[in-house]
């Protein structure tokens, strides 16, 4: 009885990975028809990007100056030289927390909204209605979304990254455990460009999986309210979970 | 034409109906009856291939829709107009960019153009000047006019109505019934009506195709019905009329 259990359990999960790897096909192959997409993924850009500003500018400065603070109270000693806590805070935030924290915000944000916007789509016959006129609707609602995810989230994580080193800064000097010039000359003395890259590139990847986990459930939806809340929750949690084993391939492959 | 030739449809262990086969004519408004859950609005979502039959065919002008290419079905889609139950309007968009939008994606016309066929359209179906509301400000009725108008800007050789009717009272369900008719009859369409309400179906089709136990139970003129020895039929029809008795009481 068990074993039936799982093995159906495994049957479903092959069954959902090859529904979305279907539409992620479906959504390259019309990636090329751009005037279908082209006002959306506008609309798209502004949505994913302008307005994830506020809530990234947040993140990175409170992650920035938590991060000074509690680096500071743990290397409270004489062995290590001030500066080194600049040096992990710029390193750690660039290499990891701008990434991966401001991922699992915008997971809520912008994946949650996508998950839903579709879902609601689909059980109120509007994607049918979308097919029915004619329209391609995996290329006029699923590309917009996952291309402006890709290509907005690089740009948030390097928001991210320069405003939590903002707030490390800041509260570096204003809690007096480390001036601006210390802070900067041990940023400086681990920066290195590659870090830069290495984030970049994983902010591109959680942007990919965020938005395509967000589009693919929103957009099989079915069963009403229930089902559109069922699949935003999914949605949520399997970006979260996609987001940080990601994290660690990368970390795995690429340090 | 179009011509439905032995679908089967089910969902995993349940079977929908089996063996469907009937023939719309060109400029003939068919009903299809049946009860709620017998697979009407399933049966309709096949005709422009929304949904694939697990056997059967569909002829359009003799071409079977499931067997075209994704590209060649979207330019068939385009020849339908579709009313969806609850009117499908896209609520990001106002009521005149709803019945705008298959204009400015499929044709080239100027917005002047657009501006004048989306105010005919709104016209014929009586919401002159509703244009520049939200659909969120627009009553069951409206929104099923709107979906209407937005069906029929293309100018499609066929219409296909889901529930037109269904949640709305005598008065507007009439006003809904009459312009079926009349954009039939105006705009030479052909029309296929999914709907449970016998009026409607009295008042709007040339013929009628009742499902019932899984199968197509009985399809012929509207005149013939009454007649039918179908027993289900005659209890599906007497049920009605009983029920169209009792809300005029």
């Amino acid at each position: 009885m068990i074993s039936a259990i799982r093995e159906l359990r495994i049957a479903g999960g092959i069954r959902e990975f090859g529904r979305y790897g279907q539409l992620l096909y479906q959504a390259l192959r019309s990636s090329t028809e751009f005037s279908t997409y082209r006002k959306n993924l506008f609309h798209e850009f502004v949505k994913v990007g302008y307005e994830s500003i506020p809530i990234i500018f947040l993140v990175g400065i409170f992650t920035g100056a938590v991060m000074t603070l509690q680096t500071a109270y743990q290397l409270d000693t004489d062995i290590y030289p001030s500066t080194i806590i600049g040096s992990i805070v710029v390193q750690s935030l660039i290499i990891e927390l701008a990434a991966v924290i401001s991922a699992l915000v915008l997971a809520g944000k912008v994946g949650a909204r996508m998950s839903t916007e579709l879902g609601t789509m689909r059980v109120s016959e509007q994607i049918d209605a979308l097919e029915a006129m004619g329209f391609n609707s995996v290329s006029f609602l699923v590309v917009p979304r996952i291309a402006a995810g890709i290509l907005m989230f690089p740009i948030l994580y390097t928001t991210a990254a320069v405003f939590g080193i903002l707030g490390g800064i800041t509260a570096g000097a204003v809690d007096g455990i480390l001036p601006v010039a210390e802070f900067m000359e041990g940023g400086r003395a681990f920066f290195f460009e590659s870090d830069i890259i290495f984030g970049i590139i994983k902010s591109f990847v959680f942007g990919f999986v965020i938005t395509s986990i967000a589009c693919y459930k929103g957009y099989y939806a079915f069963g009403g309210a229930e089902g559109v809340g069922n699949a935003t929750t999914r949605a949520t949690v399997l970006s979260c979970i996609f987001v940080l084993l990601a994290d660690f391939i990368l970390a795995a492959l690429l340090l | 034409m179009i011509e439905i030739k032995n679908l089967t449809k089910s969902f995993g262990d349940l079977l929908v109906w089996r063996d469907v086969s009937l023939t719309i004519q060109d400029g003939e408004t068919t009903a299809i009856i049946g009860r709620s859950g017998c697979g009407k609005s399933v049966l309709l979502k096949h005709l422009n291939a929304l949904m694939y039959p697990d056997e059967g065919k569909i002829l359009i002008d003799g071409k079977s829709v499931f067997d075209l290419s994704y590209t060649e079905l979207r330019k068939v889609r385009q020849r339908f107009g579709i009313l969806f139950q609850g009117g499908a309007l896209f609520d990001s968009i106002s009521t005149f960019e709803n019945v705008a939008f298959p204009l400015r994606y499929f044709t080239d016309q100027s917005e002047e153009e657009i501006s004048h066929n989306v105010n005919e359209a709104l016209t014929m179906v009586n919401l002159k000047d509703s244009g520049s509301k939200s659909t969120a400000e627009l009553s069951g009725g409206m929104r099923k006019r709107v979906g209407l108008a937005r069906a029929i800007i293309l100018k499609p050789d066929y219409l296909l109505y889901d529930e037109p009717t269904s949640g709305l009272d005598p008065r507007t369900s009439g006003e809904i019934n009459e312009l079926i008719v009349n954009l039939a009859d105006t705009m030479d369409i052909t029309s296929v009506v999914i709907t449970h309400d016998m009026h409607s179906v009295l008042s709007i089709s040339d013929k009628v195709a009742f499902l019932d136990e899984q199968k197509l139970s009985w399809f012929g003129k509207t005149d013939d019905m009454k007649h039918s020895d179908n027993k289900n039929l005659m209890d599906f029809i007497t049920a009605s009329e009983y029920q169209i008795n009792k809300q005029t009481a």
